[in-house]
């Protein structure tokens, strides 16, 4: 075996390691460790990445040595190790941008607990990309909410504890229901490797027994994860959890954690239960149709915002009714332009939460829409970076969102029944973002009187005051044009990636 | 509907309902101490079910004392060993609850949920 076949084991052991050690750390030497983690782990996932798509084909990674249905696996192909690039790199730049909103809002004590809670999420993200095992997978689950709420509340106030306790209830109900439909299906196959039980299932399906208490354990666990990934309309958390919390948490949550479920999700589909039984069972077209109610509602309340940051944050409502879409189209053609929308949405929406802080420096801390009035000459970077992602989420050509409204587009056209309803989404959906999307571009580039400008104390922000969120706005836009400008090897390699991943 | 099935699995049934009730107190409760009472519950009766599919009748607990190596004298390891992880999990999971519940407590001297959300308002946050 080779050294870099250890990689995904390593990456996941070194993230779990590092956060206890940064509890003991002091914050600076925390948040340096944190950066080298990430970044080590964003290496390991590359060379994994390079490694796979050299060798064409997945493999699997036995820990302990213990052969199949006893031990507990490691499988990694070109997918996963794609996402753990990209999600690594993400969150180093989610990091990067918030350094300065960590250091004013977080208690000087705590703010080394923060990277602790990081660290967590990280490993419990990767354990979830790359794990075989599905109640190996629900534990991570557990700590990937654990973190997340963690990452919620540490910034102290009674909105973010509110949010937090929301953010739990629902996630618990959600985790609930995830691990009755497993222990169903450990009592239906009697595995708990993913290979194992998709065996099983095909013997079983193919005896025609156990036909109703199969689809119950299907239904279970796809709507544990819808809960868990806020899938209209189980949303009702999201807008604060998202609104309050501390810059980078917003911008890892919104990009990162609920993707993380989604993945999981599509790895249940695939690798467990064998997308043809999903297919038959419906239940992609329920939550085919709770995505498209998703699409146009969340969209609707981002509309009725007045706080920019929860209208960016409804907006992460309709988009993952998007990729809720995708996969209820029931091809392998839609996953792939769900997966493409993971990658874009998480790069679009951390730029735009980003970018909306720079706006809100210059606009003395208000996220009320009309103090951004002028605002994009005030921090002329933040204004370009709102302004890019703006026009990926619109789906303008050049940026990422385009690429992912064009192959769900095309992903629909295949399928008979739900080609016109998705299209007529897809259309009034993108009108909807742009109402909300451009109102708020137009006002920020709308000059504001001088006069209102002194007695509001708003001063301007320029590139040298925020070196490190500066860098992020800018890594952020380069990575939006690379997914929007050559989309060609990246889809190519997600489907390389969905052939060997069932 | 076939009801003898039910009444030979009555134990499962149990669980089933046990989920139920859990269930639905962690949803529609507002005191949010009823809340984590009904998510233990929840997860609890899971126990039951996966410590249910691991026993079988008339063998012992997987450990060996008396020399018997012989499979057929013991049940299921695997429940018990999920049983155990999922156990540990529902702890964290309840101490972190209970610690939200402390704070939010403190500031608002009131368990109900609306209410909070009701008096955030009225701050204005």
């Amino acid at each position: 075996m080779a050294l870099v076949q250890n990689f995904p084991f390593i990456s996941i052991i070194l993230s779990l390691a590092a956060g206890p050690v940064s509890s003991v750390l002091g914050a600076k030497k925390a948040k340096w460790l944190n950066l080298l983690v990430i970044t080590v782990i964003g290496a390991m996932s590359a060379a994994v990445l390079a490694f796979v798509v050299g060798t064409g084909e997945s493999y699997v990674y036995t820990m302990g040595h213990f052969p199949a249905p006893w031990g507990n696996e490691i499988r990694v192909g070109v997918l996963e190790a794609l996402m753990a690039l990209f999600f690594c790199v993400v969150m180093l730049l989610c990091m990067l941008g918030g350094s300065r909103e960590r250091f004013l809002e977080l208690e000087e004590s705590k703010e080394n607990l923060y990277y602790v809670l990081v660290n967590l999420l990280l490993s419990s993200l990767l354990a979830l990309i790359y794990t075989n095992d599905l109640f190996t997978a629900y534990v991570f689950v557990e700590i990937n909410t654990i973190s997340a709420c963690g990452l919620i509340m540490i910034k102290q106030n009674g909105r973010t504890i509110e949010a937090a306790t929301r953010y739990m209830i629902m996630s618990l109900l959600g985790s609930g229901l995830f691990l009755l439909g497993i222990c169903f299906l450990y009592d239906l196959t009697g595995h708990l490797l993913m290979s194992n039980i998709q065996e099983q299932v095909r013997a079983i399906k193919a005896a025609g027994t156990y036909h109703l208490p199969l689809l119950v354990c299907v239904c279970l666990m796809s709507v544990g994860l819808a809960i868990k990934s806020a899938l209209y309309p189980f949303h009702a958390w999201l807008p604060d959890a998202y609104g309050y919390s501390t810059l980078s948490s917003a911008a890892i949550l919104s990009s990162l954690v609920s993707k993380g479920y989604v993945f999981l999700l599509i790895k249940i589909f695939f690798r467990v239960i064998g997308f043809g039984i999903i297919d038959d069972s419906k239940v992609i077209d329920v939550l085919f149709a709770f995505g498209i109610a998703g699409m146009i509602m969340g969209s609707v309340d981002a509309i009725r915002e007045d706080d920019v940051r929860r209208m960016i944050a409804y907006s992460s409502v309709a988009q993952i009714g998007y990729i809720y879409v995708g996969l209820g189209l029931g091809t392998t053609t839609g996953v792939i332009a769900s997966l493409y929308h993971i990658l874009s949405h998480a790069a679009t929406k951390a730029l735009l939460f980003v970018a909306v802080s720079g706006l809100t420096d210059a606009s003395g801390d208000s996220t009320d829409f009309f103090d951004l009035t002028g605002a994009g000459y005030r921090n002329r970077l933040a204004g370009v970076a709102f302004t890019v992602g703006s026009f990926s989420m619109v789906g303008i050509p050049l940026f990422a969102g385009f690429i992912s409204k064009y192959l769900f587009a095309r992903a629909a056209i295949w399928s008979d029944s739900k080609m016109l309803v998705t299209l007529v989404a897809l259309a009034v959906s993108t009108i909807l973002n742009a109402v909300y999307f451009m109102k708020t571009v137009i006002r920020i580039y709308t000059p504001e009187h001088p006069a209102v400008l002194k007695k509001k104390k708003f001063r301007a922000v320029t590139v040298s005051d925020q070196p490190a969120k500066s860098a992020a706005m800018v890594c952020f836009i380069i990575l939006n044009l690379i997914l929007g400008l050559s989309s060609e090897p990246i889809v190519h390699l997600l489907e390389r990636g969905m052939n060997m991943f069932a | 509907m076939d009801f003898a099935n039910l009444i030979s699995n009555y134990e499962e049934a149990v669980a089933m309902i046990l989920f139920g009730i859990g269930f639905s107190n962690l949803l529609l409760q507002r005191n949010l101490i009823k809340k984590i009472i009904g998510f233990n519950i929840m997860d609890t009766s899971m126990y039951l079910f996966l410590a249910l599919k691991g026993y079988i009748e008339g063998r012992k607990a997987p450990i060996v004392t008396d020399g018997i190596q012989n499979v057929e004298a013991y049940i299921n390891p695997i429940p018990s060993g999920l049983v155990l992880t999922g156990i540990v999990v529902s702890v964290s999971v309840t101490a972190l609850m209970l610690s939200l519940t402390i704070r939010l407590y403190r500031r608002y001297h009131t368990l109900d949920l609306d209410k909070i959300t009701t008096q955030l308002k009225k701050e204005g946050l």
